[in-house]
Formats: C-alpha cells, sequence, structure tokens
C-alpha cells in the first residue's frame, strides 16, 4: 500500500493549519512526524483517514483518491490511534479492542474477531486487563489498549498520533518496537506524530519536519535531525550524535531568547507563531 | 500500591488466551441470562396483573377468559369476565409493558448518540413537544393527519425538536450540558406554547388537554396496541442492528469516524426512531416522565456498557418499571386510579437519586 498526500490544505476558520502539506508513505515503512505543537500535526493525520475534510488536496492509498472512498473502505485501510480517547459509557478492554474489527464485520463480532483480539491482547501484554472497564485505567494502559484496537483492525496503513505520550519509557520502547515488528511482518507502514525526536530517531525510517503547518524538511533520520533544524523549528540548542546508526540528540536548552525573537520579528514567523498561540 | 499492581500481574500473566476466551464467553453467557431474566420478570408480571381488579375474578376465570379468546370451543368465558379481562386488564398491561419497552430503548439511545447520561424523551424536551402537537389537535382540531390527528401532530413536534437537538448536537464544540440546557429549553418552549394555547381554549377542552397531557394509560385498547406494536417491531430491531456502531460511536466521534462509523447519519437516523417510537407512546398515553431516563441506567448496572445487551435491557427494565407504575396507581387507593405520569415520576425520582448517589466514577 503507498499513501500519497500532494499539497494538503485545511485551514479552521480562515486560519490555515496545513499548507501545502505532501509526504508519500511507502510499503513496510515508519515515517515519523516532528514539530512543534500546533505545527499541524494531528491535523495532518486527522485529514488522512478522512476525519477531517481538507479544504484542497488530494489523498491517495494505491493511486485511489480517498474521496472514493466510504468510511469503511478507508477504516480497513487506515487504522488510527488517536491521542487521547475517554469513554462516556462503560465498556471492558476487551469489547474495545473488539471495536476494532467493526469495519470487518456486520451487526456483531464473529468468533474469529474474538480470537484476532485476543492475539493483539497477547501481542501487547494486556491478558490482565481484558475484563477491567476502560475508563478505570491508567492513561498509560487506555493508550496501549488504543494501539490494540487499531492493531486488530488490520489496517495497511496505521496512522499514530503521539502513541507513547502516556507511556513510561519502558513502555515506550515496547509500544514502538511492536510497531515496528508489525511493519516488518505484515509488510504494513505507519505514519507517527512524536514529540519524542529520540524515539522518532530511533524507530523511523523517514521523517517529515512540520513548522506551522508547512513541511520544513523531509528525509533520512540524519539528514533532518539536524541542530540546525531543530533550533530552526523549535527553538532549542541540541547536540546530535551518533548511536547504533540513528541520530541521537541531545537538548541543551532553549536558543537565547532574544536571538529567538528577533528571528520572530519577520513577518513570516510572526504570522506562524500567531497560530501556535491560537492552537495552543 | 505499586508493588501490589506488579503482583497482580504477574499472577494473572499465567492466565492463558483460553482462560480469558472462556470468561469472556461465561461474561456474554451471564448478559444472555440476565435478559431472559427480565423477560421472565415481564411475563410473570403481566400474569399477575391480568388477576387483579376492583372486580373480584378467581385466577382460574382470568385464565379461562384468556384462553377461550384462542381457543373458543375448549374454554367457556362469562360475557361480563371477557369485557373486564379481555377488552381492559389484558390491552391496559401489555400496553403499559410496550410504552415502557418503547421508552426505555428510546432513552437508552438518546443517552448513547448523544453521549450524555442525561439525555431522555423527557428532558431534551422530545415528550413536551409532542404534547404541544397534541394540545394543537384537541383544541384547534388542526393537524397534519386526518384519522390519526393527535398521534400525526405529536410525532411532527416530536420530530422537529429532536431536530434542534440534533442540529446542536453536530455544531463544533456543544458539550453535554449545552445539549442538555437546550434540551430544557426546548421543554420551557413547548411548555409555554401550550400553555398559550390552554389560555385562550374554552375550559371543557382545557380540561381535556390537561387530562391527556398527565398521561394515562386508560386509553389502551387493542387497536392502539397495534399500532405501538407495529412501530416498535419496525423499529427497535434497526436500533439494536445499530448497537455496535452506538458503542463504537461512545468512544468518540473521530474514534468512530475511524472505524468507518458515518457518525452524522448515524446520530440523525437514531434519533428520528426513537423520537419515532416516543411519539407513537406520547401520543397515546400522554407524558411519560422518567422511564426514559432511569431505565437505560439500572439496565447498565445489571449487563454492563455493552448496547447490544443495553438496548434490550433497557426496553425490559422500562417496561417492568412502567406497568409495575401502573398496577400501583390502580391499586393504592381504590377505586381511585392515580395517573400513570405522576406515579413514574413518584417512582423514579427517588430511584433516581439513588443512582445519583451511587454513581460510579465517570458516568451513572
Amino acid at each position: 500500500m503507498v499513501l500519497k498526500v500532494k499539497d494538503l490544505v485545511f485551514a479552521y476558520s480562515g486560519v490555515k493549519i496545513l499548507d501545502r502539506v505532501s509526504l508519500e508513505l511507502e510499503k513496510s515503512e515508519v515515517l515519523g512526524v516532528i514539530g512543534p505543537n500546533g505545527a499541524g500535526k494531528s491535523t495532518l493525520i486527522r485529514c488522512m483517514n478522512r476525519v477531517l475534510r481538507p479544504q484542497s488536496g488530494k489523498i491517495t492509498l494505491d493511486g485511489i483518491d480517498i474521496r472514493d472512498m466510504d468510511r469503511m473502505e478507508i477504516a480497513r485501510k487506515l487504522g488510527y490511534v488517536p491521542q487521547a480517547s475517554k469513554n462516556s459509557f462503560p465498556a471492558t478492554v476487551f469489547d474495545t479492542i473488539l471495536m476494532g474489527r467493526r469495519p470487518h464485520g456486520g451487526w456483531r463480532s464473529s468468533s474469529s474477531d474474538v480470537k484476532k483480539a485476543l492475539e493483539v491482547l497477547k501481542l501487547l501484554g494486556l491478558e490482565d486487563l481484558a475484563m477491567r472497564d476502560f475508563t478505570e485505567l491508567s492513561g498509560g494502559q487506555q493508550q496501549k489498549v488504543v494501539l490494540a484496537r487499531a492493531l486488530v483492525q488490520e489496517a495497511d496503513v496505521l496512522l499514530l498520533d503521539e502513541p507513547t505520550s502516556n507511556l513510561d519509557i519502558r513502555q515506550q520502547l515496547e509500544a514502538m518496537a511492536i510497531i515496528r515488528k508489525m511493519v516488518e511482518d505484515r509488510g504494513i507502514s505507519a505514519l507517527m506524530a512524536v514529540h519524542d525526536l529520540n524515539l522518532a530517531a530511533r524507530y523511523a525510517d523517514r521523517i517529515l519536519m512540520l513548522k506551522g503547518g508547512c513541511v520544513f524538511d523531509a528525509g533520512e533520520p540524519f539528514s533532518v535531525l539536524t541542530a540546525e533544524n531543530i533550533r530552526e523549528v523549535y527553538g532549542v540548542k541540541a547536540i546530535v550524535k551518533e548511536d547504533g546508526g540513528r541520530p541521537y540528540i541531545l537538548l541543551k536548552g532553549p536558543a537565547k531568547k532574544n536571538q529567538y525573537l528577533l528571528n520572530a520579528a519577520s513577518p513570516f514567523v510572526n504570522s506562524i507563531n500567531h497560530r501556535w498561540h491560537r492552537s495552543i | 500500591m505499586r508493588s501490589k499492581m506488579q503482583n497482580m500481574s504477574h499472577e494473572t500473566k499465567a492466565i492463558g488466551l483460553e482462560a480469558i476466551e472462556a470468561q469472556y464467553t461465561q461474561f456474554v453467557g451471564r448478559r444472555y441470562i440476565f435478559l431472559l431474566a427480565l423477560a421472565f420478570l415481564t411475563v410473570a408480571l403481566a400474569g399477575t396483573a391480568v388477576t387483579l381488579g376492583v372486580i373480584k375474578l378467581s385466577i382460574g376465570q382470568v385464565y379461562e377468559v384468556i384462553l377461550h379468546n384462542f381457543l373458543p370451543d375448549q374454554f367457556q368465558a362469562t360475557e361480563e369476565a371477557q369485557r373486564v379481562v379481555w377488552n381492559i386488564r389484558l390491552p391496559r398491561i401489555l400496553f403499559g409493558i410496550l410504552a415502557g419497552m418503547g421508552l426505555g430503548i428510546a432513552g437508552a439511545v438518546m443517552q448513547v448518540v448523544l453521549k450524555n447520561p442525561l439525555a431522555s424523551p423527557y428532558t431534551l424536551g422530545i415528550s413536551s413537544a409532542a404534547g404541544f402537537g397534541a394540545a394543537v389537535a384537541i383544541l384547534l382540531g388542526q393537524g397534519f393527519f386526518g384519522s390519526y390527528l393527535i398521534a400525526g401532530n405529536a410525532f411532527v413536534f416530536a420530530l422537529i425538536s429532536s431536530m434542534v437537538i440534533v442540529a446542536i448536537a453536530r455544531h463544533k464544540g456543544a458539550t453535554p450540558e449545552i445539549m442538555v440546557l437546550s434540551g430544557i429549553a426546548i421543554m420551557y418552549f413547548f411548555s409555554a406554547c401550550t400553555t398559550l394555547l390552554e389560555y385562550f381554549a374554552d375550559s371543557d377542552a382545557v380540561k381535556g388537554v390537561v387530562f391527556w397531557m398527565v398521561g394515562s394509560l386508560s386509553k389502551a385498547s387493542w387497536n392502539e396496541l397495534y399500532v405501538l406494536c407495529f412501530v416498535l417491531a419496525v423499529c427497535i430491531p434497526i436500533l439494536v442492528w445499530k448497537s455496535w456502531d452506538f458503542n463504537v460511536m461512545s468512544s468518540g466521534d473521530e474514534t468512530a469516524k475511524s472505524l468507518g462509523i458515518d457518525v452524522g447519519r448515524t446520530r440523525n437516523l437514531s434519533m428520528i426512531i426513537s423520537s419515532l417510537i416516543v411519539a407513537s407512546i406520547v401520543a397515546f398515553t400522554g407524558t411519560i416522565g422518567f422511564i426514559g431516563l432511569v431505565a437505560p441506567h439500572i439496565a447498565r448496572m445489571i449487563v454492563g456498557g455493552d448496547n447490544k445487551f443495553v438496548l434490550p435491557g433497557s426496553a425490559l427494565v422500562g417496561g417492568l418499571l412502567l406497568a409495575g407504575a401502573d398496577v400501583v396507581a390502580q391499586h393504592i387507593m381504590p377505586p381511585v386510579i392515580l395517573p400513570i405520569g405522576v406515579m413514574t415520576s413518584f417512582m423514579g425520582i427517588p430511584l433516581f437519586f439513588c443512582l445519583i448517589m451511587r454513581r460510579r466514577k465517570g458516568y451513572w
């Protein structure tokens, strides 16, 4: 499955959140999307599975425009892990995971759906939570359950919006390893928005760096995760080292305040800053 | 705390997938048993209620009448017994059960699609809108459907009010609080409209409206029963068929969309269907509060959150509550029969407070 995004534009009441974003996601590839808060990472993901409707631009799956597909078709191809989720009514963890089978089934789950949910339960080590109520779980446990729901969906592309933000460090690495392994074993691909640059550096094949709704840079981790880019996009001083063939980023602190404000003085950057504040 | 959690996870890690599957199967099986038990209770209530009444008939006589109507040759019945049991008691208790079922399932659906535990036909103003429609029909003789003037009007107005709520719910950022408040606003608006109509109408007609609004099962006859039966037979399967979608929708609109659910369409469709149910009940009985609010919560306490069980469960609990309240209303101070709408509120409010006090974290 090759996913292509071309010149995507999305605006909330006139303010552009995404401005002509283009990207390509190959089969068996993990693409990390990084950028500061309000750069448009979540919006990009939500436009891709048509939770939001972009104003213009084209998204294709193996050459087919997703506007020509109905929701169920899209749901069978694109799995989605939202940043946070809440249930307004009680549901067991197992029933929550089973929801991932909805795009494949009729009005209720079959025994093969139950089997698949059980396998994913084991894969993520959630066995002991199976009969617990989703809302009673910790944020990290909920995140794992939501990831499980996306895995049981058996989509060709996983869209992950900060899938590890609530996990402790061990769970972060475990979750990333599971996503990596899924990508390699099943030949699916994954697009994930991440805040942790080192997680992106370690687990993504390519990185897309967003700033103010535009693609700032894209490519191999080494070419994107440079000290200059990080300073330019985040306003943070960083040292980039190498570890096991991957970049390793050591954050030193915010770039000098007056210099940052000096940068922000140009009209272009100013409008972007305005956007950041709006979305914060 | 932490070490306790770890111990727990170590112990349970030993549980295999077969054990979890067995646990889940048992969990689901228990829910079917709960539903069967509720269905059995409903039948038992109906069976008992037909034997109760001012006119003393023995249990044997009562069942002879019922069997007489199915097998006229084998069983005999006196004319009086036939009139009391077959024309009055039986349709009344059956109508009570069906009306309660309809209100219960409509409330459950509204709560889940609006993601609001306070939603119900009553609190969202749908009942009072239907009441206004009926008042227009009674007082002005104006309406939309000739022979079913009152029911037709009640339905159209119920639909208008539910569409307003759907529109507000779809509006970005509409919180549960805003939706309940707009429901209450709709309720007050239509109450005010009804009062205005009554103010200019003559007193006999107003009395008719008041008697209609207060809620009563006394108008129940086999004809009304057939209409309601037909409406429920069409609507309930559609709602139960959508129950998995409702489950997915309670995880949020975004998640539901990403799992292939057309959230807007499902929400509109289910609001229209539940309004149709409510309208066809309210049109025949008048306003009956609290069943639609309380029955789904009781059902969730018994069967958990899966709507595949919550919807039938709410229907059964609603039927039991309404029919039970009607039995109490008839026999608490004979020969006076208290209005059912008053009775469900008197019985529903303590129950509701009880639920508020005992509510679990995060939901009701």
